[in-house]
């Protein structure tokens, strides 16, 4: 019997989820013996216009990282929707937008303006040179990626089943996804539910956060390294702005272990549709301040809360992206 | 732009406010019972507290067509469930600086505190916020 097909794409992404994959070491034998590796374009090399050929529903797998940019993350988003059985978004950019969605705090026009005409780092000669979508060569046309206004989520543009969390997600956790993927193809059993979320907790991180937490009463936030923290005490109650509370667990309390607050990469907890949203919740509960002044005071120590709380989740939160300047 | 300037003329704003069960929402019946003139674009959700109001609601709510959000709890020392409009106060004065940085107005989040007995006063604020949200124009979100 012919192996089970897996792709792995990325499309915008750092590469994190790449190396985390890769650092399943050992195990990623397995998952080369279990299945046909048809696509990896990171680290092999294969062909789109091979995986075009293959009929639909033929990948068994496909673990898609990153988010949608660009008319080609779409565009291979499509066709992997159409050539796979399951659809996995790996990742918080596939997931919740992450990282590439802090595009969404602007627009095309001013990151263009910014990447090839006023960036310190630019060479003169290229200064104000911007890229043209279709460029006519001697040997024809050629044509680049159209770069979208907004980031999207894999969810926003095509059919997804499940989702690993995690920027990148804890290896750990994705041998054990895998493990459950191969468990069920080999001996038959059922899928779980759609939309379930795999390698993660459908808590908090501060569930699973051994930190010794009290009353919080918050009277001023601090930058990390604004202060010396105590290494036993929860880091929100010191002021540190601690993402735990309005994100999923999943990592074990990783950067807690490493005396830093969450930054919040597992996305919204599970139930909640906004991270910000949550987050603003949470804050204000512990917030020191029994009128608008003082409470606005307190806020104000927040080093830019909305990209603090949707650092990973901007273009999954409700209003997805912040409205241009000439919007009210 | 030019089509929000233009639609400005014949628009209704919506307003979605949430009130406190135990006041705001008793002090909104008492102005429609005493048939004062209150702003008709208003849709009430009763909530139980304005500490039940989570700021999730309110971003819903601008996402689903709301023009203006107004939150109506009871007068601070008099919340039926003691603390809880400490906590909304605290929200909206958050929600306020996150609606900025989102490129929406603050003024369209409105916070009030009105008694059961101040149908007036929940007339007046319904009808001001209403002309506010007139001279902002309609809230076009962009995707
Ligand atoms: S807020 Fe952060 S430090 Fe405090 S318990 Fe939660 S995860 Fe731990
Ligand atoms: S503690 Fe937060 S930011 Fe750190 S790995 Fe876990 S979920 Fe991600
Ligand atoms: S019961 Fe009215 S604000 Fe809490």
């Amino acid at each position: 019997m012919s192996k089970p097909k897996l792709a792995l794409y990325w499309a915008s992404s750092c590469g994190g989820c790449e190396i985390a994959v890769v650092d399943l070491e050992a195990k990623i034998l397995d998952v080369a013996g279990f299945f046909e590796i048809v696509l990896w374009p990171c680290v092999m090399d294969f062909k789109y216009k091979d995986i075009e050929a293959l009929p639909d529903g033929d990948i068994t797998l496909c673990l898609f990282n990153g988010a949608i940019r660009t008319s080609e993350n779409e565009h291979l988003a499509k066709m992997l929707r159409a050539k796979s059985k399951v659809m996995v978004a790996f990742g918080s950019c596939a997931g919740d937008g992450a990282i590439p969605s802090l595009a969404n705090f602007y627009d095309k026009d001013s990151i263009y303006e910014y990447v090839f005409k006023t960036c310190p780092s630019l060479e003169e000669s290229s200064r104000g040179v911007y890229p043209e979508t279709k460029t006519t060569m001697p040997e024809g046309e050629i044509e680049i990626p159209v770069f979208w206004e907004t980031v999207k989520t894999l969810d926003q543009v095509i059919d997804v089943d499940y989702y690993i969390p995690g920027c990148p997600p804890q290896t750990f956790q994705i041998a054990a996804a895998v493990e459950a993927v191969i468990d069920i193809l080999q001996n038959g059993k059922p899928l779980p539910p759609k939309g379930t979320v795999l390698g993660a907790g459908d808590k908090t991180c501060c569930d699973d956060c051994t930190r010794v937490k009290s009353e919080k009463k918050i009277k001023k936030f601090y930058r990390p390294q604004d202060i010396i923290t105590d290494p036993e005490q929860c880091l929100l109650e010191q002021g540190i702005v601690c993402m735990g509370p309005a994100t999923r667990n999943g990592c074990e309390a990783l950067c807690m272990k490493a005396n830093m607050g969450c930054r919040g990469c597992y996305g919204p907890p599970e139930g909640v549709l906004d991270q910000g949203a949550k987050m603003v919740s949470a804050l204000s509960s512990v917030i020191d301040a029994q009128n608008p002044e003082d409470a606005k005071k307190i806020i104000d120590t927040i080093a830019d809360p909305l990209g603090t709380f949707y650092r990973f989740s901007m273009a999954s939160s409700i209003l997805r992206r912040v409205q241009k300047k000439n919007n009210k | 732009m030019e089509t929000q300037i233009k639609s400005k003329e014949n628009f209704n704003p919506r307003i979605v406010a949430f009130l406190c069960n135990w006041c705001t929402y008793t002090g909104a019946d008492l102005a429609g019972v005493a048939r004062m003139k209150s702003s008709p674009s208003v849709r009430v959700i009763r909530t139980m507290c304005s500490g039940r109001v989570d700021p999730t609601f309110v971003l819903k709510a601008f996402k689903m067509g709301a023009d203006g959000v107004m939150i109506g709890g009871c007068h601070i020392g008099d919340c039926h469930y003691s603390e809880g409009n400490f906590k909304t106060l605290r929200r909206v004065e958050f929600l306020k600086i996150m609606l900025k940085d989102f490129g929406i107005d603050p003024k369209r989040l409105r916070l009030e505190w009105i008694s059961a007995s101040e149908g007036d006063k929940y007339a007046h604020v319904t009808n001001e916020f209403e002309k506010e949200l007139r001279e902002l124009g309609p809230l076009v979100l962009q995707e």
